[in-house]
């Protein structure tokens, strides 16, 4: 069966094939720390499972240290602009043709390998159907596009270096603040912050709980980086006792509304790396914050926006 | 208290500007010891987790192929392409986006569109030409073409975040659903993604103005 371990290695096989070619790149000064990084994220693709706890942490730590003494960018790969305004010309809008080939792949095996019968399921592992469906789009597009447009074969691998080089370490950040997120649920940390917020915050009218809860789903969301880490915490201090219990909330629109207020905190924070910080690499923007601060205005007017809404809607007409 | 000492330097680590793997690192080191492990501890659970987290890295298994139809002249199509439609403006080809993508969103389709996929290769261009059309301009300037960039990535995400909890299979309303079920309170999910609703449609009316107020900006008179 296709499952998570076929598609980890192939990303670990690409991952090498990054190292190698960072290793080859006499232009970059720094290739012998892009290969370290590169390669040890192949290993963690091929043989995390063996490595052992242990043996992982000091994979992240190493990595983790040779990405913030900086990595460089490989300059192989610098196709030039005539070249691609020149394809382009002669392409035109065959080149859209393997961009949407990728969803409507990855739609059409997840839905496959849930609803195509016993003999689909059996080859894919329907829990990780679209992780799947994307590898092996990236698969199937890739040669393909190599070959409509007549590319190098080894263009892939050099050219998704390029790109991996414009994200550079910021590739490694959400990876490792999901790993943060675990040591943080294991110390404990949502519960001591849902008891501060319910001592120190009143809640003496349905107002201020339904305040405190939708505010506090957005900060802690903020702290936290993700909502789903705010949202039992939140829940079970907030939203059910006061808002359910003691003002007789319906627990549907008050949950479904209060995850959403958590959204507009991960607009927010820079925790929320691969939605915030690493689009601001990958769009080669000046500033880390850029995609957050063109949030900004949206997510507070959603949040007042919640807040309200919950107040309407989840209470009955007369309480 | 004392583990809440990971998320101040957190905070404070992001503020400063340091180097964010590192504030990660000191950070669970200060929570691992908080909570009273040690440094080995600390290290192997957070090596443990970093293992048990790698599929949120394997989403760059899709740069190689961007890659190769970047290298092909995708952006230079993207930008091409909106240089012969003059009547896609900044305003409405970002609406359009933000539509498609919650609409998509709420039909489950969250990864059919994406920051690397999506934004990087044919929006952003797009927005760049549309927005360079409109101010009569070969090219826009850098300042602005950043700005657009950054417009154009926090359209997907909104549109992404305001669109997915309308699917009944999303992960967070599976979340709510057994939470609330571990508590003692069952709910359908189609109850839960009921009330996505109201709040989807607000996303789109604010975004959407934020949307035709930024293509307003500096647009010459005729």
């Amino acid at each position: 069966m296709i499952g998570l371990t076929q598609v980890y290695a192939l990303a670990g096989f690409v991952f090498a094939g990054f190292a190698v070619l960072s290793l080859r790149d006499p232009s970059n000064p720094r290739r012998v720390r892009n290969a370290l990084f590169w390669g040890l994220f192949a290993l963690s693709f091929l043989a995390g499972d063996r490595l052992g706890d242990l043996g992982n942490g000091i994979l992240v730590l190493v990595m983790a240290l040779a990405a913030a003494l900086g990595l460089g960018r490989s300059g192989t790969a610098a196709s030039d602009a005539e070249a691609r305004a020149a394809s382009a010309r002669t392409y035109g809008l065959r080149l859209f043709l393997p961009a949407l080939m990728i969803p409507l792949m990855v739609l059409a095996g997840s839905l496959g390998a849930r609803h195509g019968g016993p003999a689909l399921a059996a080859l894919v592992d329907p829990k990780q159907a679209t992780l799947v469906s994307l590898g092996v789009a990236t698969l199937v597009v890739a040669a393909l596009s190599v070959r409509l447009f007549r590319q190098p074969v080894l263009s892939p691998l050099t050219e998704g270096l390029r790109l991996a080089d414009t994200i550079g370490w910021m590739a490694l950040l959400p990876q490792m603040l999901a790993a943060l997120g675990a040591v943080f649920a294991l110390a404990g940390v949502g519960g001591v912050v849902g008891e501060t917020v319910t001592r120190v915050f009143p809640m003496d009218t349905r107002l201020a709980a339904v305040v405190v809860y939708c505010l506090g789903m957005a900060g802690f969301t903020v702290l936290m980086g993700n909502a789903f880490a705010a949202f039992p915490v939140m829940t079970a201090g907030v939203a059910l006792p006061v808002l359910v219990g003691r003002f007789g909330g319906d627990p549907a629109a008050i949950c479904a509304i209060g995850m959403l207020s958590g959204f507009c905190g991960t607009l927010l924070t820079p925790l929320a790396a691969n939605f915030n910080l690493a689009p601001a690499a990958l769009l080669d923007l000046d500033d880390r914050f850029a995609v957050i601060r063109a949030q900004v205005p949206t997510a507070l007017a959603l949040l007042a926006v919640n807040t309200v809404l919950m107040n309407v809607l989840a209470f009955p007409a007369h309480p | 208290m004392l583990v809440l000492l990971g998320v101040l330097l957190v905070v404070a680590g992001f503020a400063v500007g340091l180097n964010p793997l590192l504030v990660v690192l000191a950070s669970a080191l200060a929570t691992g010891l908080a909570a009273g492990l040690s440094p080995l501890e600390v290290l192997a659970a957070f090596g443990k987790a970093f293992n048990e987290n790698r599929y949120v890295s394997a989403a760059w298994l899709i740069l190689p192929v961007i890659g190769v139809l970047e290298r092909s002249g995708l952006q230079e199509a993207a930008r091409g392409l909106i240089g012969r439609l003059r009547s896609v403006t900044f305003a409405r080809l970002m609406l359009s986006y933000l539509l498609f993508r919650q609409a998509t969103s709420a039909l489950g389709l969250t990864s059919i569109a994406g920051q690397t996929q999506t934004i990087r290769p044919i929006i952003a261009p797009m927005a760049e030409a549309a927005r360079a059309v409109e101010t009569g301009v070969a090219e826009v300037a850098p300042a602005e073409a950043q700005r657009v960039r950054a417009f154009a990535a926090a359209t997907d995400n909104i549109g992404l975040f305001f669109g997915e909890d309308i699917f009944l299979a999303i992960g967070s309303i599976l979340l709510m659903v057994g939470f609330l079920e571990q508590n003692g309170i069952t709910v359908e999910p189609l109850h839960l993604s009921v009330w996505a609703i109201p709040t989807a449609i607000a996303a789109f009316l604010i975004h959407g103005a934020r949307i035709l107020m930024f293509g307003r900006r500096e647009r010459p008179r005729p």
